[in-house]
């Protein structure tokens, strides 16, 4: 491991795992259910970018392994990646995990990789709305996860919840909310229910949210969790004090972050770029010494002081009190240091709020 | 090809028919039995040549074509087929001395063809009464001769009976045109007296007058003066139309044919000229002239805001061809710079929209359709008020008119209580009801123009599944309880939304305004109050609730640059908005909340 002294900046790296057991109805994401005979290649494939990209690496602080399910793969191929990054001494390594693929050996292997968190997700607690939104686990399997969580030692525990479902009534989603504290996880994200297009839920109106019920139900989930002894750091995620994921906070403050695997995203100093969107062209881009990169984008100055505040709009360290216009202001509230951050209602209208910032005067 | 018959007996003769009727069928029959066109050159219906007119299978602009048949020389003058055109169907009937009455002998008379038919025997023309599609299995000649006995008094046994689309009859009816219809008089010494009865903007060659001499000689190379508009003009060519268009020399009495004069406005050319001599005018002008006067009225306004210009600049170019639009300049608070314009009535204003958008390329919205109201002050001034937004205030009015039309409507009897349901519910009241025959029936109605306007002619179709007829005459004003109605977005008067209606009418259509403005404004960061309004009483009320969710729920794999693009794209979205106070506006709502069919 490599010490960071504490002074370096943020590096994050994001490990993309695009297999999946079943696929969610509302699922848009680059993700496969029918691909499995491709995870030998792929890993390979992702383990050797890591290496070509570990050269021109900062110290990394985070890495984030995503899907797709994570935990459908080996340990062991996650591990081969995780072994060619210069990580920074005490870097946050996350698994993101479906609970029914959960087992106390995987967990272990997990902890011996050097893994310190978990992301599980939970969804909902209701059995009804967990076919609604065409999920697979049972509820039970969550106590079950998270019991082999505690139990090989992984210190940072995460669930994502997702509301919005016609099916979830407000007393639902509060059954939700307070299983999910009483699990006692160190950090809570709730996703409003968004409907894709291309998806089964997309391609359903009559399963897609009221969004005043979604308003309704997020207010509620940033009571009980306040309640809870949760702070709101972002938009959609609540952690205990200092339990805030490290790596989620990189995509909000401009961070740098180095995508690996297929449908991955980068960002180095304004430019930002993506690889190609199946594991067989990332594959090939990979055994053929190609780049996989897919497009890029390089923002200007303007460009991109306007995207950093838009990103912190969404974070309660929030925007320079400047930036936001008085048609809006009731939507904010003080952050501290002539900043103001969205309150509860102000981040339910983030994107009105977000396309009415003006850049700030230079300080 | 058809050729000039110098000195040849002239018959001049007008087709009046209902749409669909086989007018343009039968005129092209005409063109090919007399030689005119040949068969391979024929398009159907040569004569409607306006790419709109052929779509909507209706004549919009009169057309004439010279043809010979057994040593006479014919005029064919097309008459417009539409009730708007009323003027210009007088005019075109004031060039003829007699008509062809179509009637499809599947149908019988409609009730505008029966109004032209009155208007040509007022003008002491000759009716040659025809049935028209005999070959269909559904014709019953001996049914609809009869009924035109019934209605026009005509000898049933001098109607004939055709088929344009095989050809049968018609070289009978050609022969029944010189053998009925009176030859014109006039004379070739007289002062120079011809009729304009339409013209038409051409880029090339300017003014094109179809004319129709009376007396006189009209020659190419004169000095002319135009009696009516007053302008002085040469004449730079005069023709005929074979229909080919051929410059002759002159034209003499009877002779109908286009002439050019130089002319750059068809302001100065307008139906019912009359055309005389600079030299040796003519003491008095053809009577029958008449100004026509817009009827009915609306804003038009871009939907993009720097279209402004294109507008004007299609509006003056459309104006050449159609002096019978008028426009000027208005400015509305809601919809920005654009047009108040004038149109003979609704058809019209449809044909002049459809144009502007099609032939210029515009995208236009355009404001509810109003009448020209007569308003008395209390400090006793008269004035005119065409735009809702002019109307002063109810305290200051002391009396309101507005526009009547005696209607007539020409229906089988089985849907009599449809059509007088329908006009019951328009503030109608009847003047008469006759029966044409057992199964149909005319019913007349004392109408205001406005309720005629918004969706009088589909309701009366849809009621009686297409069978009846309209036609109407204006019938002057009629004082009556009417108010202005007022729509408040968050408070703010909506001027575009602003309309003049009954009393009776304003609950209705203030609540119908409002839910379907309720519909298409999308949710604000506030509560937005629609509501209709009579001076400063709210007589309906709907709120756009205020949007609470607004917001991208997270991203994945770091893509950022989805979720900013996903931002601009709505920033962008702004801008295609109107902003009326506060409350965002889509320019779609404006389209949607003013279209006529709803």
């Amino acid at each position: 491991m490599t010490d960071t002294g504490g002074t370096s900046p943020p590096f994050g790296v994001y490990c993309h795992v695009p297999f999946c057991t079943h696929r969610c109805d509302y699922c848009a994401f680059a993700t496969w259910t029918d691909r499995s005979h491709l995870i030998g290649d792929y890993m390979a494939s992702c383990r050797q970018q890591a290496r070509e990209l570990a050269a021109g690496m900062p110290p990394v602080t985070s890495v984030f392994f995503g899907g797709g399910t994570p935990n459908l793969v080996q340990p062991s191929l996650l591990g081969d990646v995780l072994a060619e990054l210069p990580l920074a001494r005490g870097a946050e390594i996350t698994v993101e995990c479906n609970p029914d693929l959960v087992t106390p050996e995987q967990m272990q292997a997990y902890r011996a990789l050097g893994v310190n968190r978990i992301s599980l997700g939970v969804q909902s607690a209701v059995p009804h709305v967990l076919d609604a939104l065409g999920r697979r686990h049972d509820p039970p399997m969550v106590a079950g996860a998270v019991d082999a969580v505690r139990l090989a030692g992984i210190g940072q525990l995460n669930l994502d919840l997702i509301y919005g479902s016609p099916a979830e009534s407000l007393p639902d989603w509060e059954r939700t909310l307070v299983e999910a504290v009483d699990l006692g996880p160190d950090h809570l994200s709730a996703y409003g229910l968004t409907p894709e297009p291309g998806t089964p839920l997309g391609d359903d109106p009559s399963r897609h949210p009221d969004e005043d019920e979604m308003a309704d139900k997020y207010l509620l989930a940033d009571e009980r969790l306040a309640g809870a002894g949760y702070e709101t750091y972002e938009i959609s995620n609540w952690a205990r004090p200092g339990a805030q994921c490290r790596h989620n906070l990189l995509y909000w403050q401009q961070g740098a972050y180095a995508g690996i695997g297929c449908a991955a995203h980068s960002h180095r100093d304004g430019r930002r770029f993506w690889s190609v969107r199946t594991p067989e062209r990332f594959i090939a881009a990979i055994s053929a010494d190609a780049s996989p990169v897919a497009g890029s984008e390089e923002l200007g100055p303007d460009e991109r002081r306007a995207e950093a505040l838009q990103l912190a709009l969404r974070t309660s360290d929030g925007v320079p009190a400047d930036a936001v216009p008085d048609d809006v202001v009731h939507l904010l509230e003080p952050a501290g240091g002539g900043r103001l951050k969205l309150t509860a209602r102000g981040r339910l209208l983030a994107n009105e709020v977000a396309v009415r910032l003006g850049l700030p005067s230079e300080q | 090809m058809a050729v000039r018959r110098e000195g040849a007996p002239i018959r001049n003769f007008s087709i009046i028919a209902h749409i669909d009727h086989g007018k343009s069928t039968l005129s092209d029959r005409i063109l090919e039995l007399t030689g005119a066109v040949e068969e391979r050159s024929m398009r159907a219906q040569y004569l409607d040549s306006m790419e709109l007119e052929r779509e909507r299978g209706i004549t919009i602009k009169a057309q004439n074509v010279r043809v010979g048949w057994r040593a006479h020389t014919l005029h064919l003058i097309d008459t417009p087929g539409h009730v708007d055109f009323g003027y210009e169907v007088s005019r075109s009937l004031a060039a003829c001395e007699g008509v062809v009455l179509l009637v499809d002998a599947a149908q019988g008379i409609e009730a505008q063809t029966l109004a032209n038919c009155y208007l040509a025997l007022e003008s002491d023309l000759t009716i040659v009464p025809v049935l028209n599609k005999i070959d269909l299995p559904a014709a019953e000649p001996d049914l609809y001769a009869s009924e035109i006995e019934r209605v026009l008094g005509i000898d049933s046994s001098e109607v004939l009976a055709i088929s344009a689309k095989t050809g049968e009859g018609v070289e009978a009816l050609l022969d029944a045109i010189i053998e009925r219809i009176p030859p014109p008089d006039g004379d070739p010494h007289a002062p120079l007296q011809a009729l304009i009865f339409d013209s038409h903007f051409d880029q090339y060659r300017g003014v094109v007058s179809s004319v129709r001499v009376m007396n006189g000689r009209l020659c190419a190379g004169d000095r002319l003066r135009f009696m009516h508009a007053g302008g002085l003009h040469l004449s730079e060519e005069v023709g005929l139309r074979l229909p080919a268009v051929t410059p002759t020399d002159a034209l003499g009495p009877g002779e109908v044919g286009y002439l050019i004069a130089g002319i750059k406005d068809v302001a100065e050319a307008r139906s019912g000229e009359t055309v005389t001599s600079a030299a040796a005018p003519a003491d008095v002008p053809l009577a029958g002239y008449d100004d026509p006067k817009p009827m009915v009225f609306c804003g038009l306004y871009p939907v993009e805001g720097d279209e402004y210009p294109d507008l004007r600049e299609a509006l003056a170019k459309l104006r050449l061809n159609d002096a019978s639009v008028t426009f000027e300049p208005e400015t509305s608070g809601a919809l920005g710079f654009g047009f108040r314009c004038g149109f003979l009535g609704l058809l019209h204003m449809e044909i002049v929209r459809e144009r502007l958008e099609r032939e210029f390329g515009l995208s236009l919205i355009a404001t509810a359709p109003s009448v020209a109201y007569r308003v008395r002050t209390d400090d006793d001034e008269e004035m005119q008020v065409d735009n809702p937004s002019d109307l002063p205030p109810a305290g200051q009015i002391a009396e309101i008119a507005e526009p009547m039309l005696t209607v007539s409507v020409l229906t089988p009897s089985t849907y009599t209580g449809a059509v007088m349901d329908l006009c019951q519910s328009r503030r109608g009241s009847m003047t008469s009801m006759d029966y044409l025959s057992p199964e149909r029936v005319e019913i007349r109605y004392e109408l205001p123009l406005a309720e005629v306007v918004t969706d009088f002619f589909d309701q009366l179709k849809s009621r009686t599944q297409g069978y009846a007829s309209l036609d109407y005459d204006h019938a002057g004003y009629r004082a009556e309880r009417l108010v202005r109605v007022d729509i408040l977005l968050n408070s703010e008067p909506v001027d575009a939304f602003s309309a003049i209606c009954h009393r009776d009418g304003a609950y209705p259509y203030g609540k119908a305004i409002t839910a379907k403005l309720a519909e298409l404004i999308p949710r604000q960061l506030f509560d937005v109050p629609i509501q209709a309004a009579i001076g400063g009483r709210i007589i309906a009320r709907e709120t756009v609730k205020a949007k609470r969710k607004d917001v991208l729920s997270k991203c994945y794999g770091g893509d950022i640059t989805r979720k900013r693009k996903l931002l601009e794209r709505q920033k962008e979205g702004k801008k295609r908005m109107k902003a009326i106070g506060r409350v965002e506006v889509p320019n779609e709502a404006f389209v949607s909340a003013l279209r006529l069919d709803q």
